[in-house]
């Protein structure tokens, strides 16, 4: 009989669905559990909190959950692998360590601890050998912004992933891993397919972008026929089952909500697309135009033909560097004249910040309920309309601006347009901004320092 | 006499496709899915990229498409659409999540008895070619 791997989603990014990893672990076989938690300003947010307290900077959600599934895990029902080590991939491992002594099954799971993906440490050196850490979008070197550079980390592939698994590893934690290798790597190890094999790179990588976002591709933010996706109140998150040719089918455990269908799986495909012909990623370039779906049965979906092109000798950096400050604030305008009255309140806020003397790099203004999402194709809105959200956002270099800017707001309750509500929540926050600075790398000056650790 | 053409529609869409977004940096994304397989070459044929950057006029920069005939889809980059994008922008949908249902307010012309199939009476143009 053919064997068949299933590797199951149960984070699409940190903050998601807290149950999902559970009733994946519960609601019927799974061989891996994968849980992706990095977006490009996640790390940004996870340095900012080691740098304040050096045991942090990491998913620490993570820790809690996995006490919850670590008896499964040292039974051996499952193995883990979960970039939620951010940029302190082993603090992760010791808190993790620390749930399973509370247990009482410290030792009886294996840990793989990856790291060499945070170039923070030796972002003077890589600069001063030549690598300019070019920013892929405006094609500056990272020279002008390396005072204000808060992280720096490059995107490791599957590689590791697979060292560890044969290491043998229980619950694998990495920093900035792709989040597609978190698939790909318990294929590679399962079926021992050649790392050259690139059309195999191709179809466990968009097996894994399938999955990455979770119920993204199982009905949430389903917008084919969205009012008809059952059971969204207990949805079931992805599972690919891999075969050895490298075909796969994402279905879902039985008896939960939400819809895997070839529109949810096509939806899920487009996400963050780019040159379909052309996906890169460090394992290999997977072309999208070749993937063939089918309906295979009620939640599964049939997917193969992928195929792929040869890694390249880049990896991609994601770098955040400080940037400024910004500030949103709201307030609520009834009917009658609602939009005329948003209108007016801004008008009189935007003549009262010039004449307080502020600067500001951009003032937006959106009119939520009239064109926050689609602009002017919204065409006007109706006369009548029963509110109006006078949304309004600042951006500085300099905190002082946006600080007094955060004051200009309840003001205008007594001292604008009239019906006007919906400040209770106070003064908006003042938020530190972290911009991101993409880049490339040569991978031999990487690959080199990632290491693998076995630990228990 | 020229031979008569087929009468046409315009019809939005929303009535001829599914759509998904996300961001690359300022960049947004739209991909557009043919709601049966037999609308693909309509999209194709129609959602050109000049039409789609005279859609968005003054609210992105340059356009690109790609087609996939495979999923019947074409992916559409919308550049300099998110007012910068990540962490800098101060818009609403900053990460471009419901940009596809902007793409979903064009209209496109389609042969009049398509329109009846797929259209709605209440959601119908009134507005016919010859």
């Amino acid at each position: 009989m053919t064997k068949i791997v299933r590797i199951a989603s149960g984070q699409g990014f940190w903050g998601d669905w807290l149950e999902a990893p559970v009733r994946q672990a519960e609601g019927g076989p799974i061989d891996y559990l994968m849980m992706d938690y990095l977006a490009e300003v996640t790390m940004s947010i996870m340095q900012k909190q080691k740098s304040r307290d050096p045991t942090r900077g990491y998913a620490r959600d993570f820790v809690p959950l996995m006490e919850r599934l670590l008896p499964d895990i040292a039974a051996g029902k499952f193995k883990v692998i979960s970039n939620a080590g951010g940029v302190n991939p082993r603090g992760c491992v010791e808190g993790v360590l620390e749930g399973a002594d509370r247990l009482g099954v410290r030792g009886k799971v294996r840990l793989g601890l990856v790291t060499g993906d945070d170039i923070l440490p030796r972002l003077d050196e890589l600069l001063a050998n030549g690598h300019q850490l070019t920013n892929l979008d405006t094609g500056r070197p990272l020279l002008e912004v390396r005072d204000q550079v808060v992280s720096a980390n490059a995107y490791l592939g599957m590689e590791p992933m697979v060292e560890a698994l044969a290491g043998g590893a229980d619950v694998i934690v990495t920093g900035r891993v792709t989040d597609t290798g978190l698939t790909l790597a318990p294929m590679f190890f399962e079926f021992g397919w050649d790392p050259d094999d690139w059309d195999k790179v191709a179809a466990g990588t968009i097996a894994g972008h399938i999955i990455e976002c979770g119920a993204q591709c199982s009905g949430g933010n389903l917008l084919k026929d969205w009012h008809t996706v059952p059971g969204m109140a207990d949805p079931g998150f992805p599972i690919v089952e891999a075969s050895p040719d490298g075909t796969f089918v994402v279905t879902k455990h039985k008896g939960t909500g939400g819809i895997v269908s070839v529109a949810s799986v096509t939806e899920q495909l487009l996400y963050e697309m780019g040159d379909p012909h052309t996906y890169i990623t460090p394992d290999g370039i997977a072309d999208f135009t070749t993937i063939q779906l089918a309906q295979a049965g009620k939640n599964r979906v049939r997917v193969s033909g992928i195929t792929g092109r040869p890694k390249t000798d880049s990896l991609k950096v994601s770098i955040a560097y400080f940037y400024g400050y910004k500030a949103v604030g709201t307030l609520v305008y009834s009917w009658p004249e609602a939009h005329d009255k948003a209108k007016a309140a801004d008008r009189i806020l935007r003549r009262r910040l010039q004449d307080l003397g502020l600067e500001f790099e951009e003032i937006l203004t959106e009119y939520v309920g009239v064109d926050a999402t689609h602009g002017r194709l919204a065409g006007p809105p109706d006369p009548d309309i029963a509110e109006v959200e006078l949304r309004i956002g600042v951006r500085a270099r300099t905190r002082e601006p946006v600080e007094r800017f955060t004051r200009e707001i309840a003001p205008l309750v007594l001292t604008g347009p009239p019906s006007v509500t919906g400040f209770a929540g106070g003064r908006p926050a003042v938020q530190e901004l972290v911009a991101y600075w993409p880049a490339l790398i040569d991978r031999s000056v990487i690959e080199p320092h990632v290491r693998v650790e076995i630990v228990r | 006499m020229a031979p008569k053409k087929p009468t046409t529609t315009d019809v939005q869409l929303r009535y001829l496709a599914h759509a998904r977004s996300g961001d690359k940096g300022d960049t947004a994304n739209v991909g557009l899915i043919a709601l049966e397989p037999e609308f693909y070459s309509l999209l194709v044929k129609q959602v050109t990229v000049a039409r789609v950057k005279r859609h968005f006029k003054g609210m992105v920069g340059g356009v690109e498409r790609f087609e996939l005939p495979n999923l019947r889809a074409l992916n559409f980059l919308l550049h300099e659409a998110l007012d910068g994008g990540g962490t800098l922008s101060l818009k609403t949908d900053a990460q471009g999540k419901v940009f596809s249902t902007a793409l979903l307010r064009m209209s496109i012309p389609v042969p009049a008895s398509l329109a009846r199939r797929v259209v709605p009476p209440a959601g119908r143009s009134a507005r016919k070619h010859r």
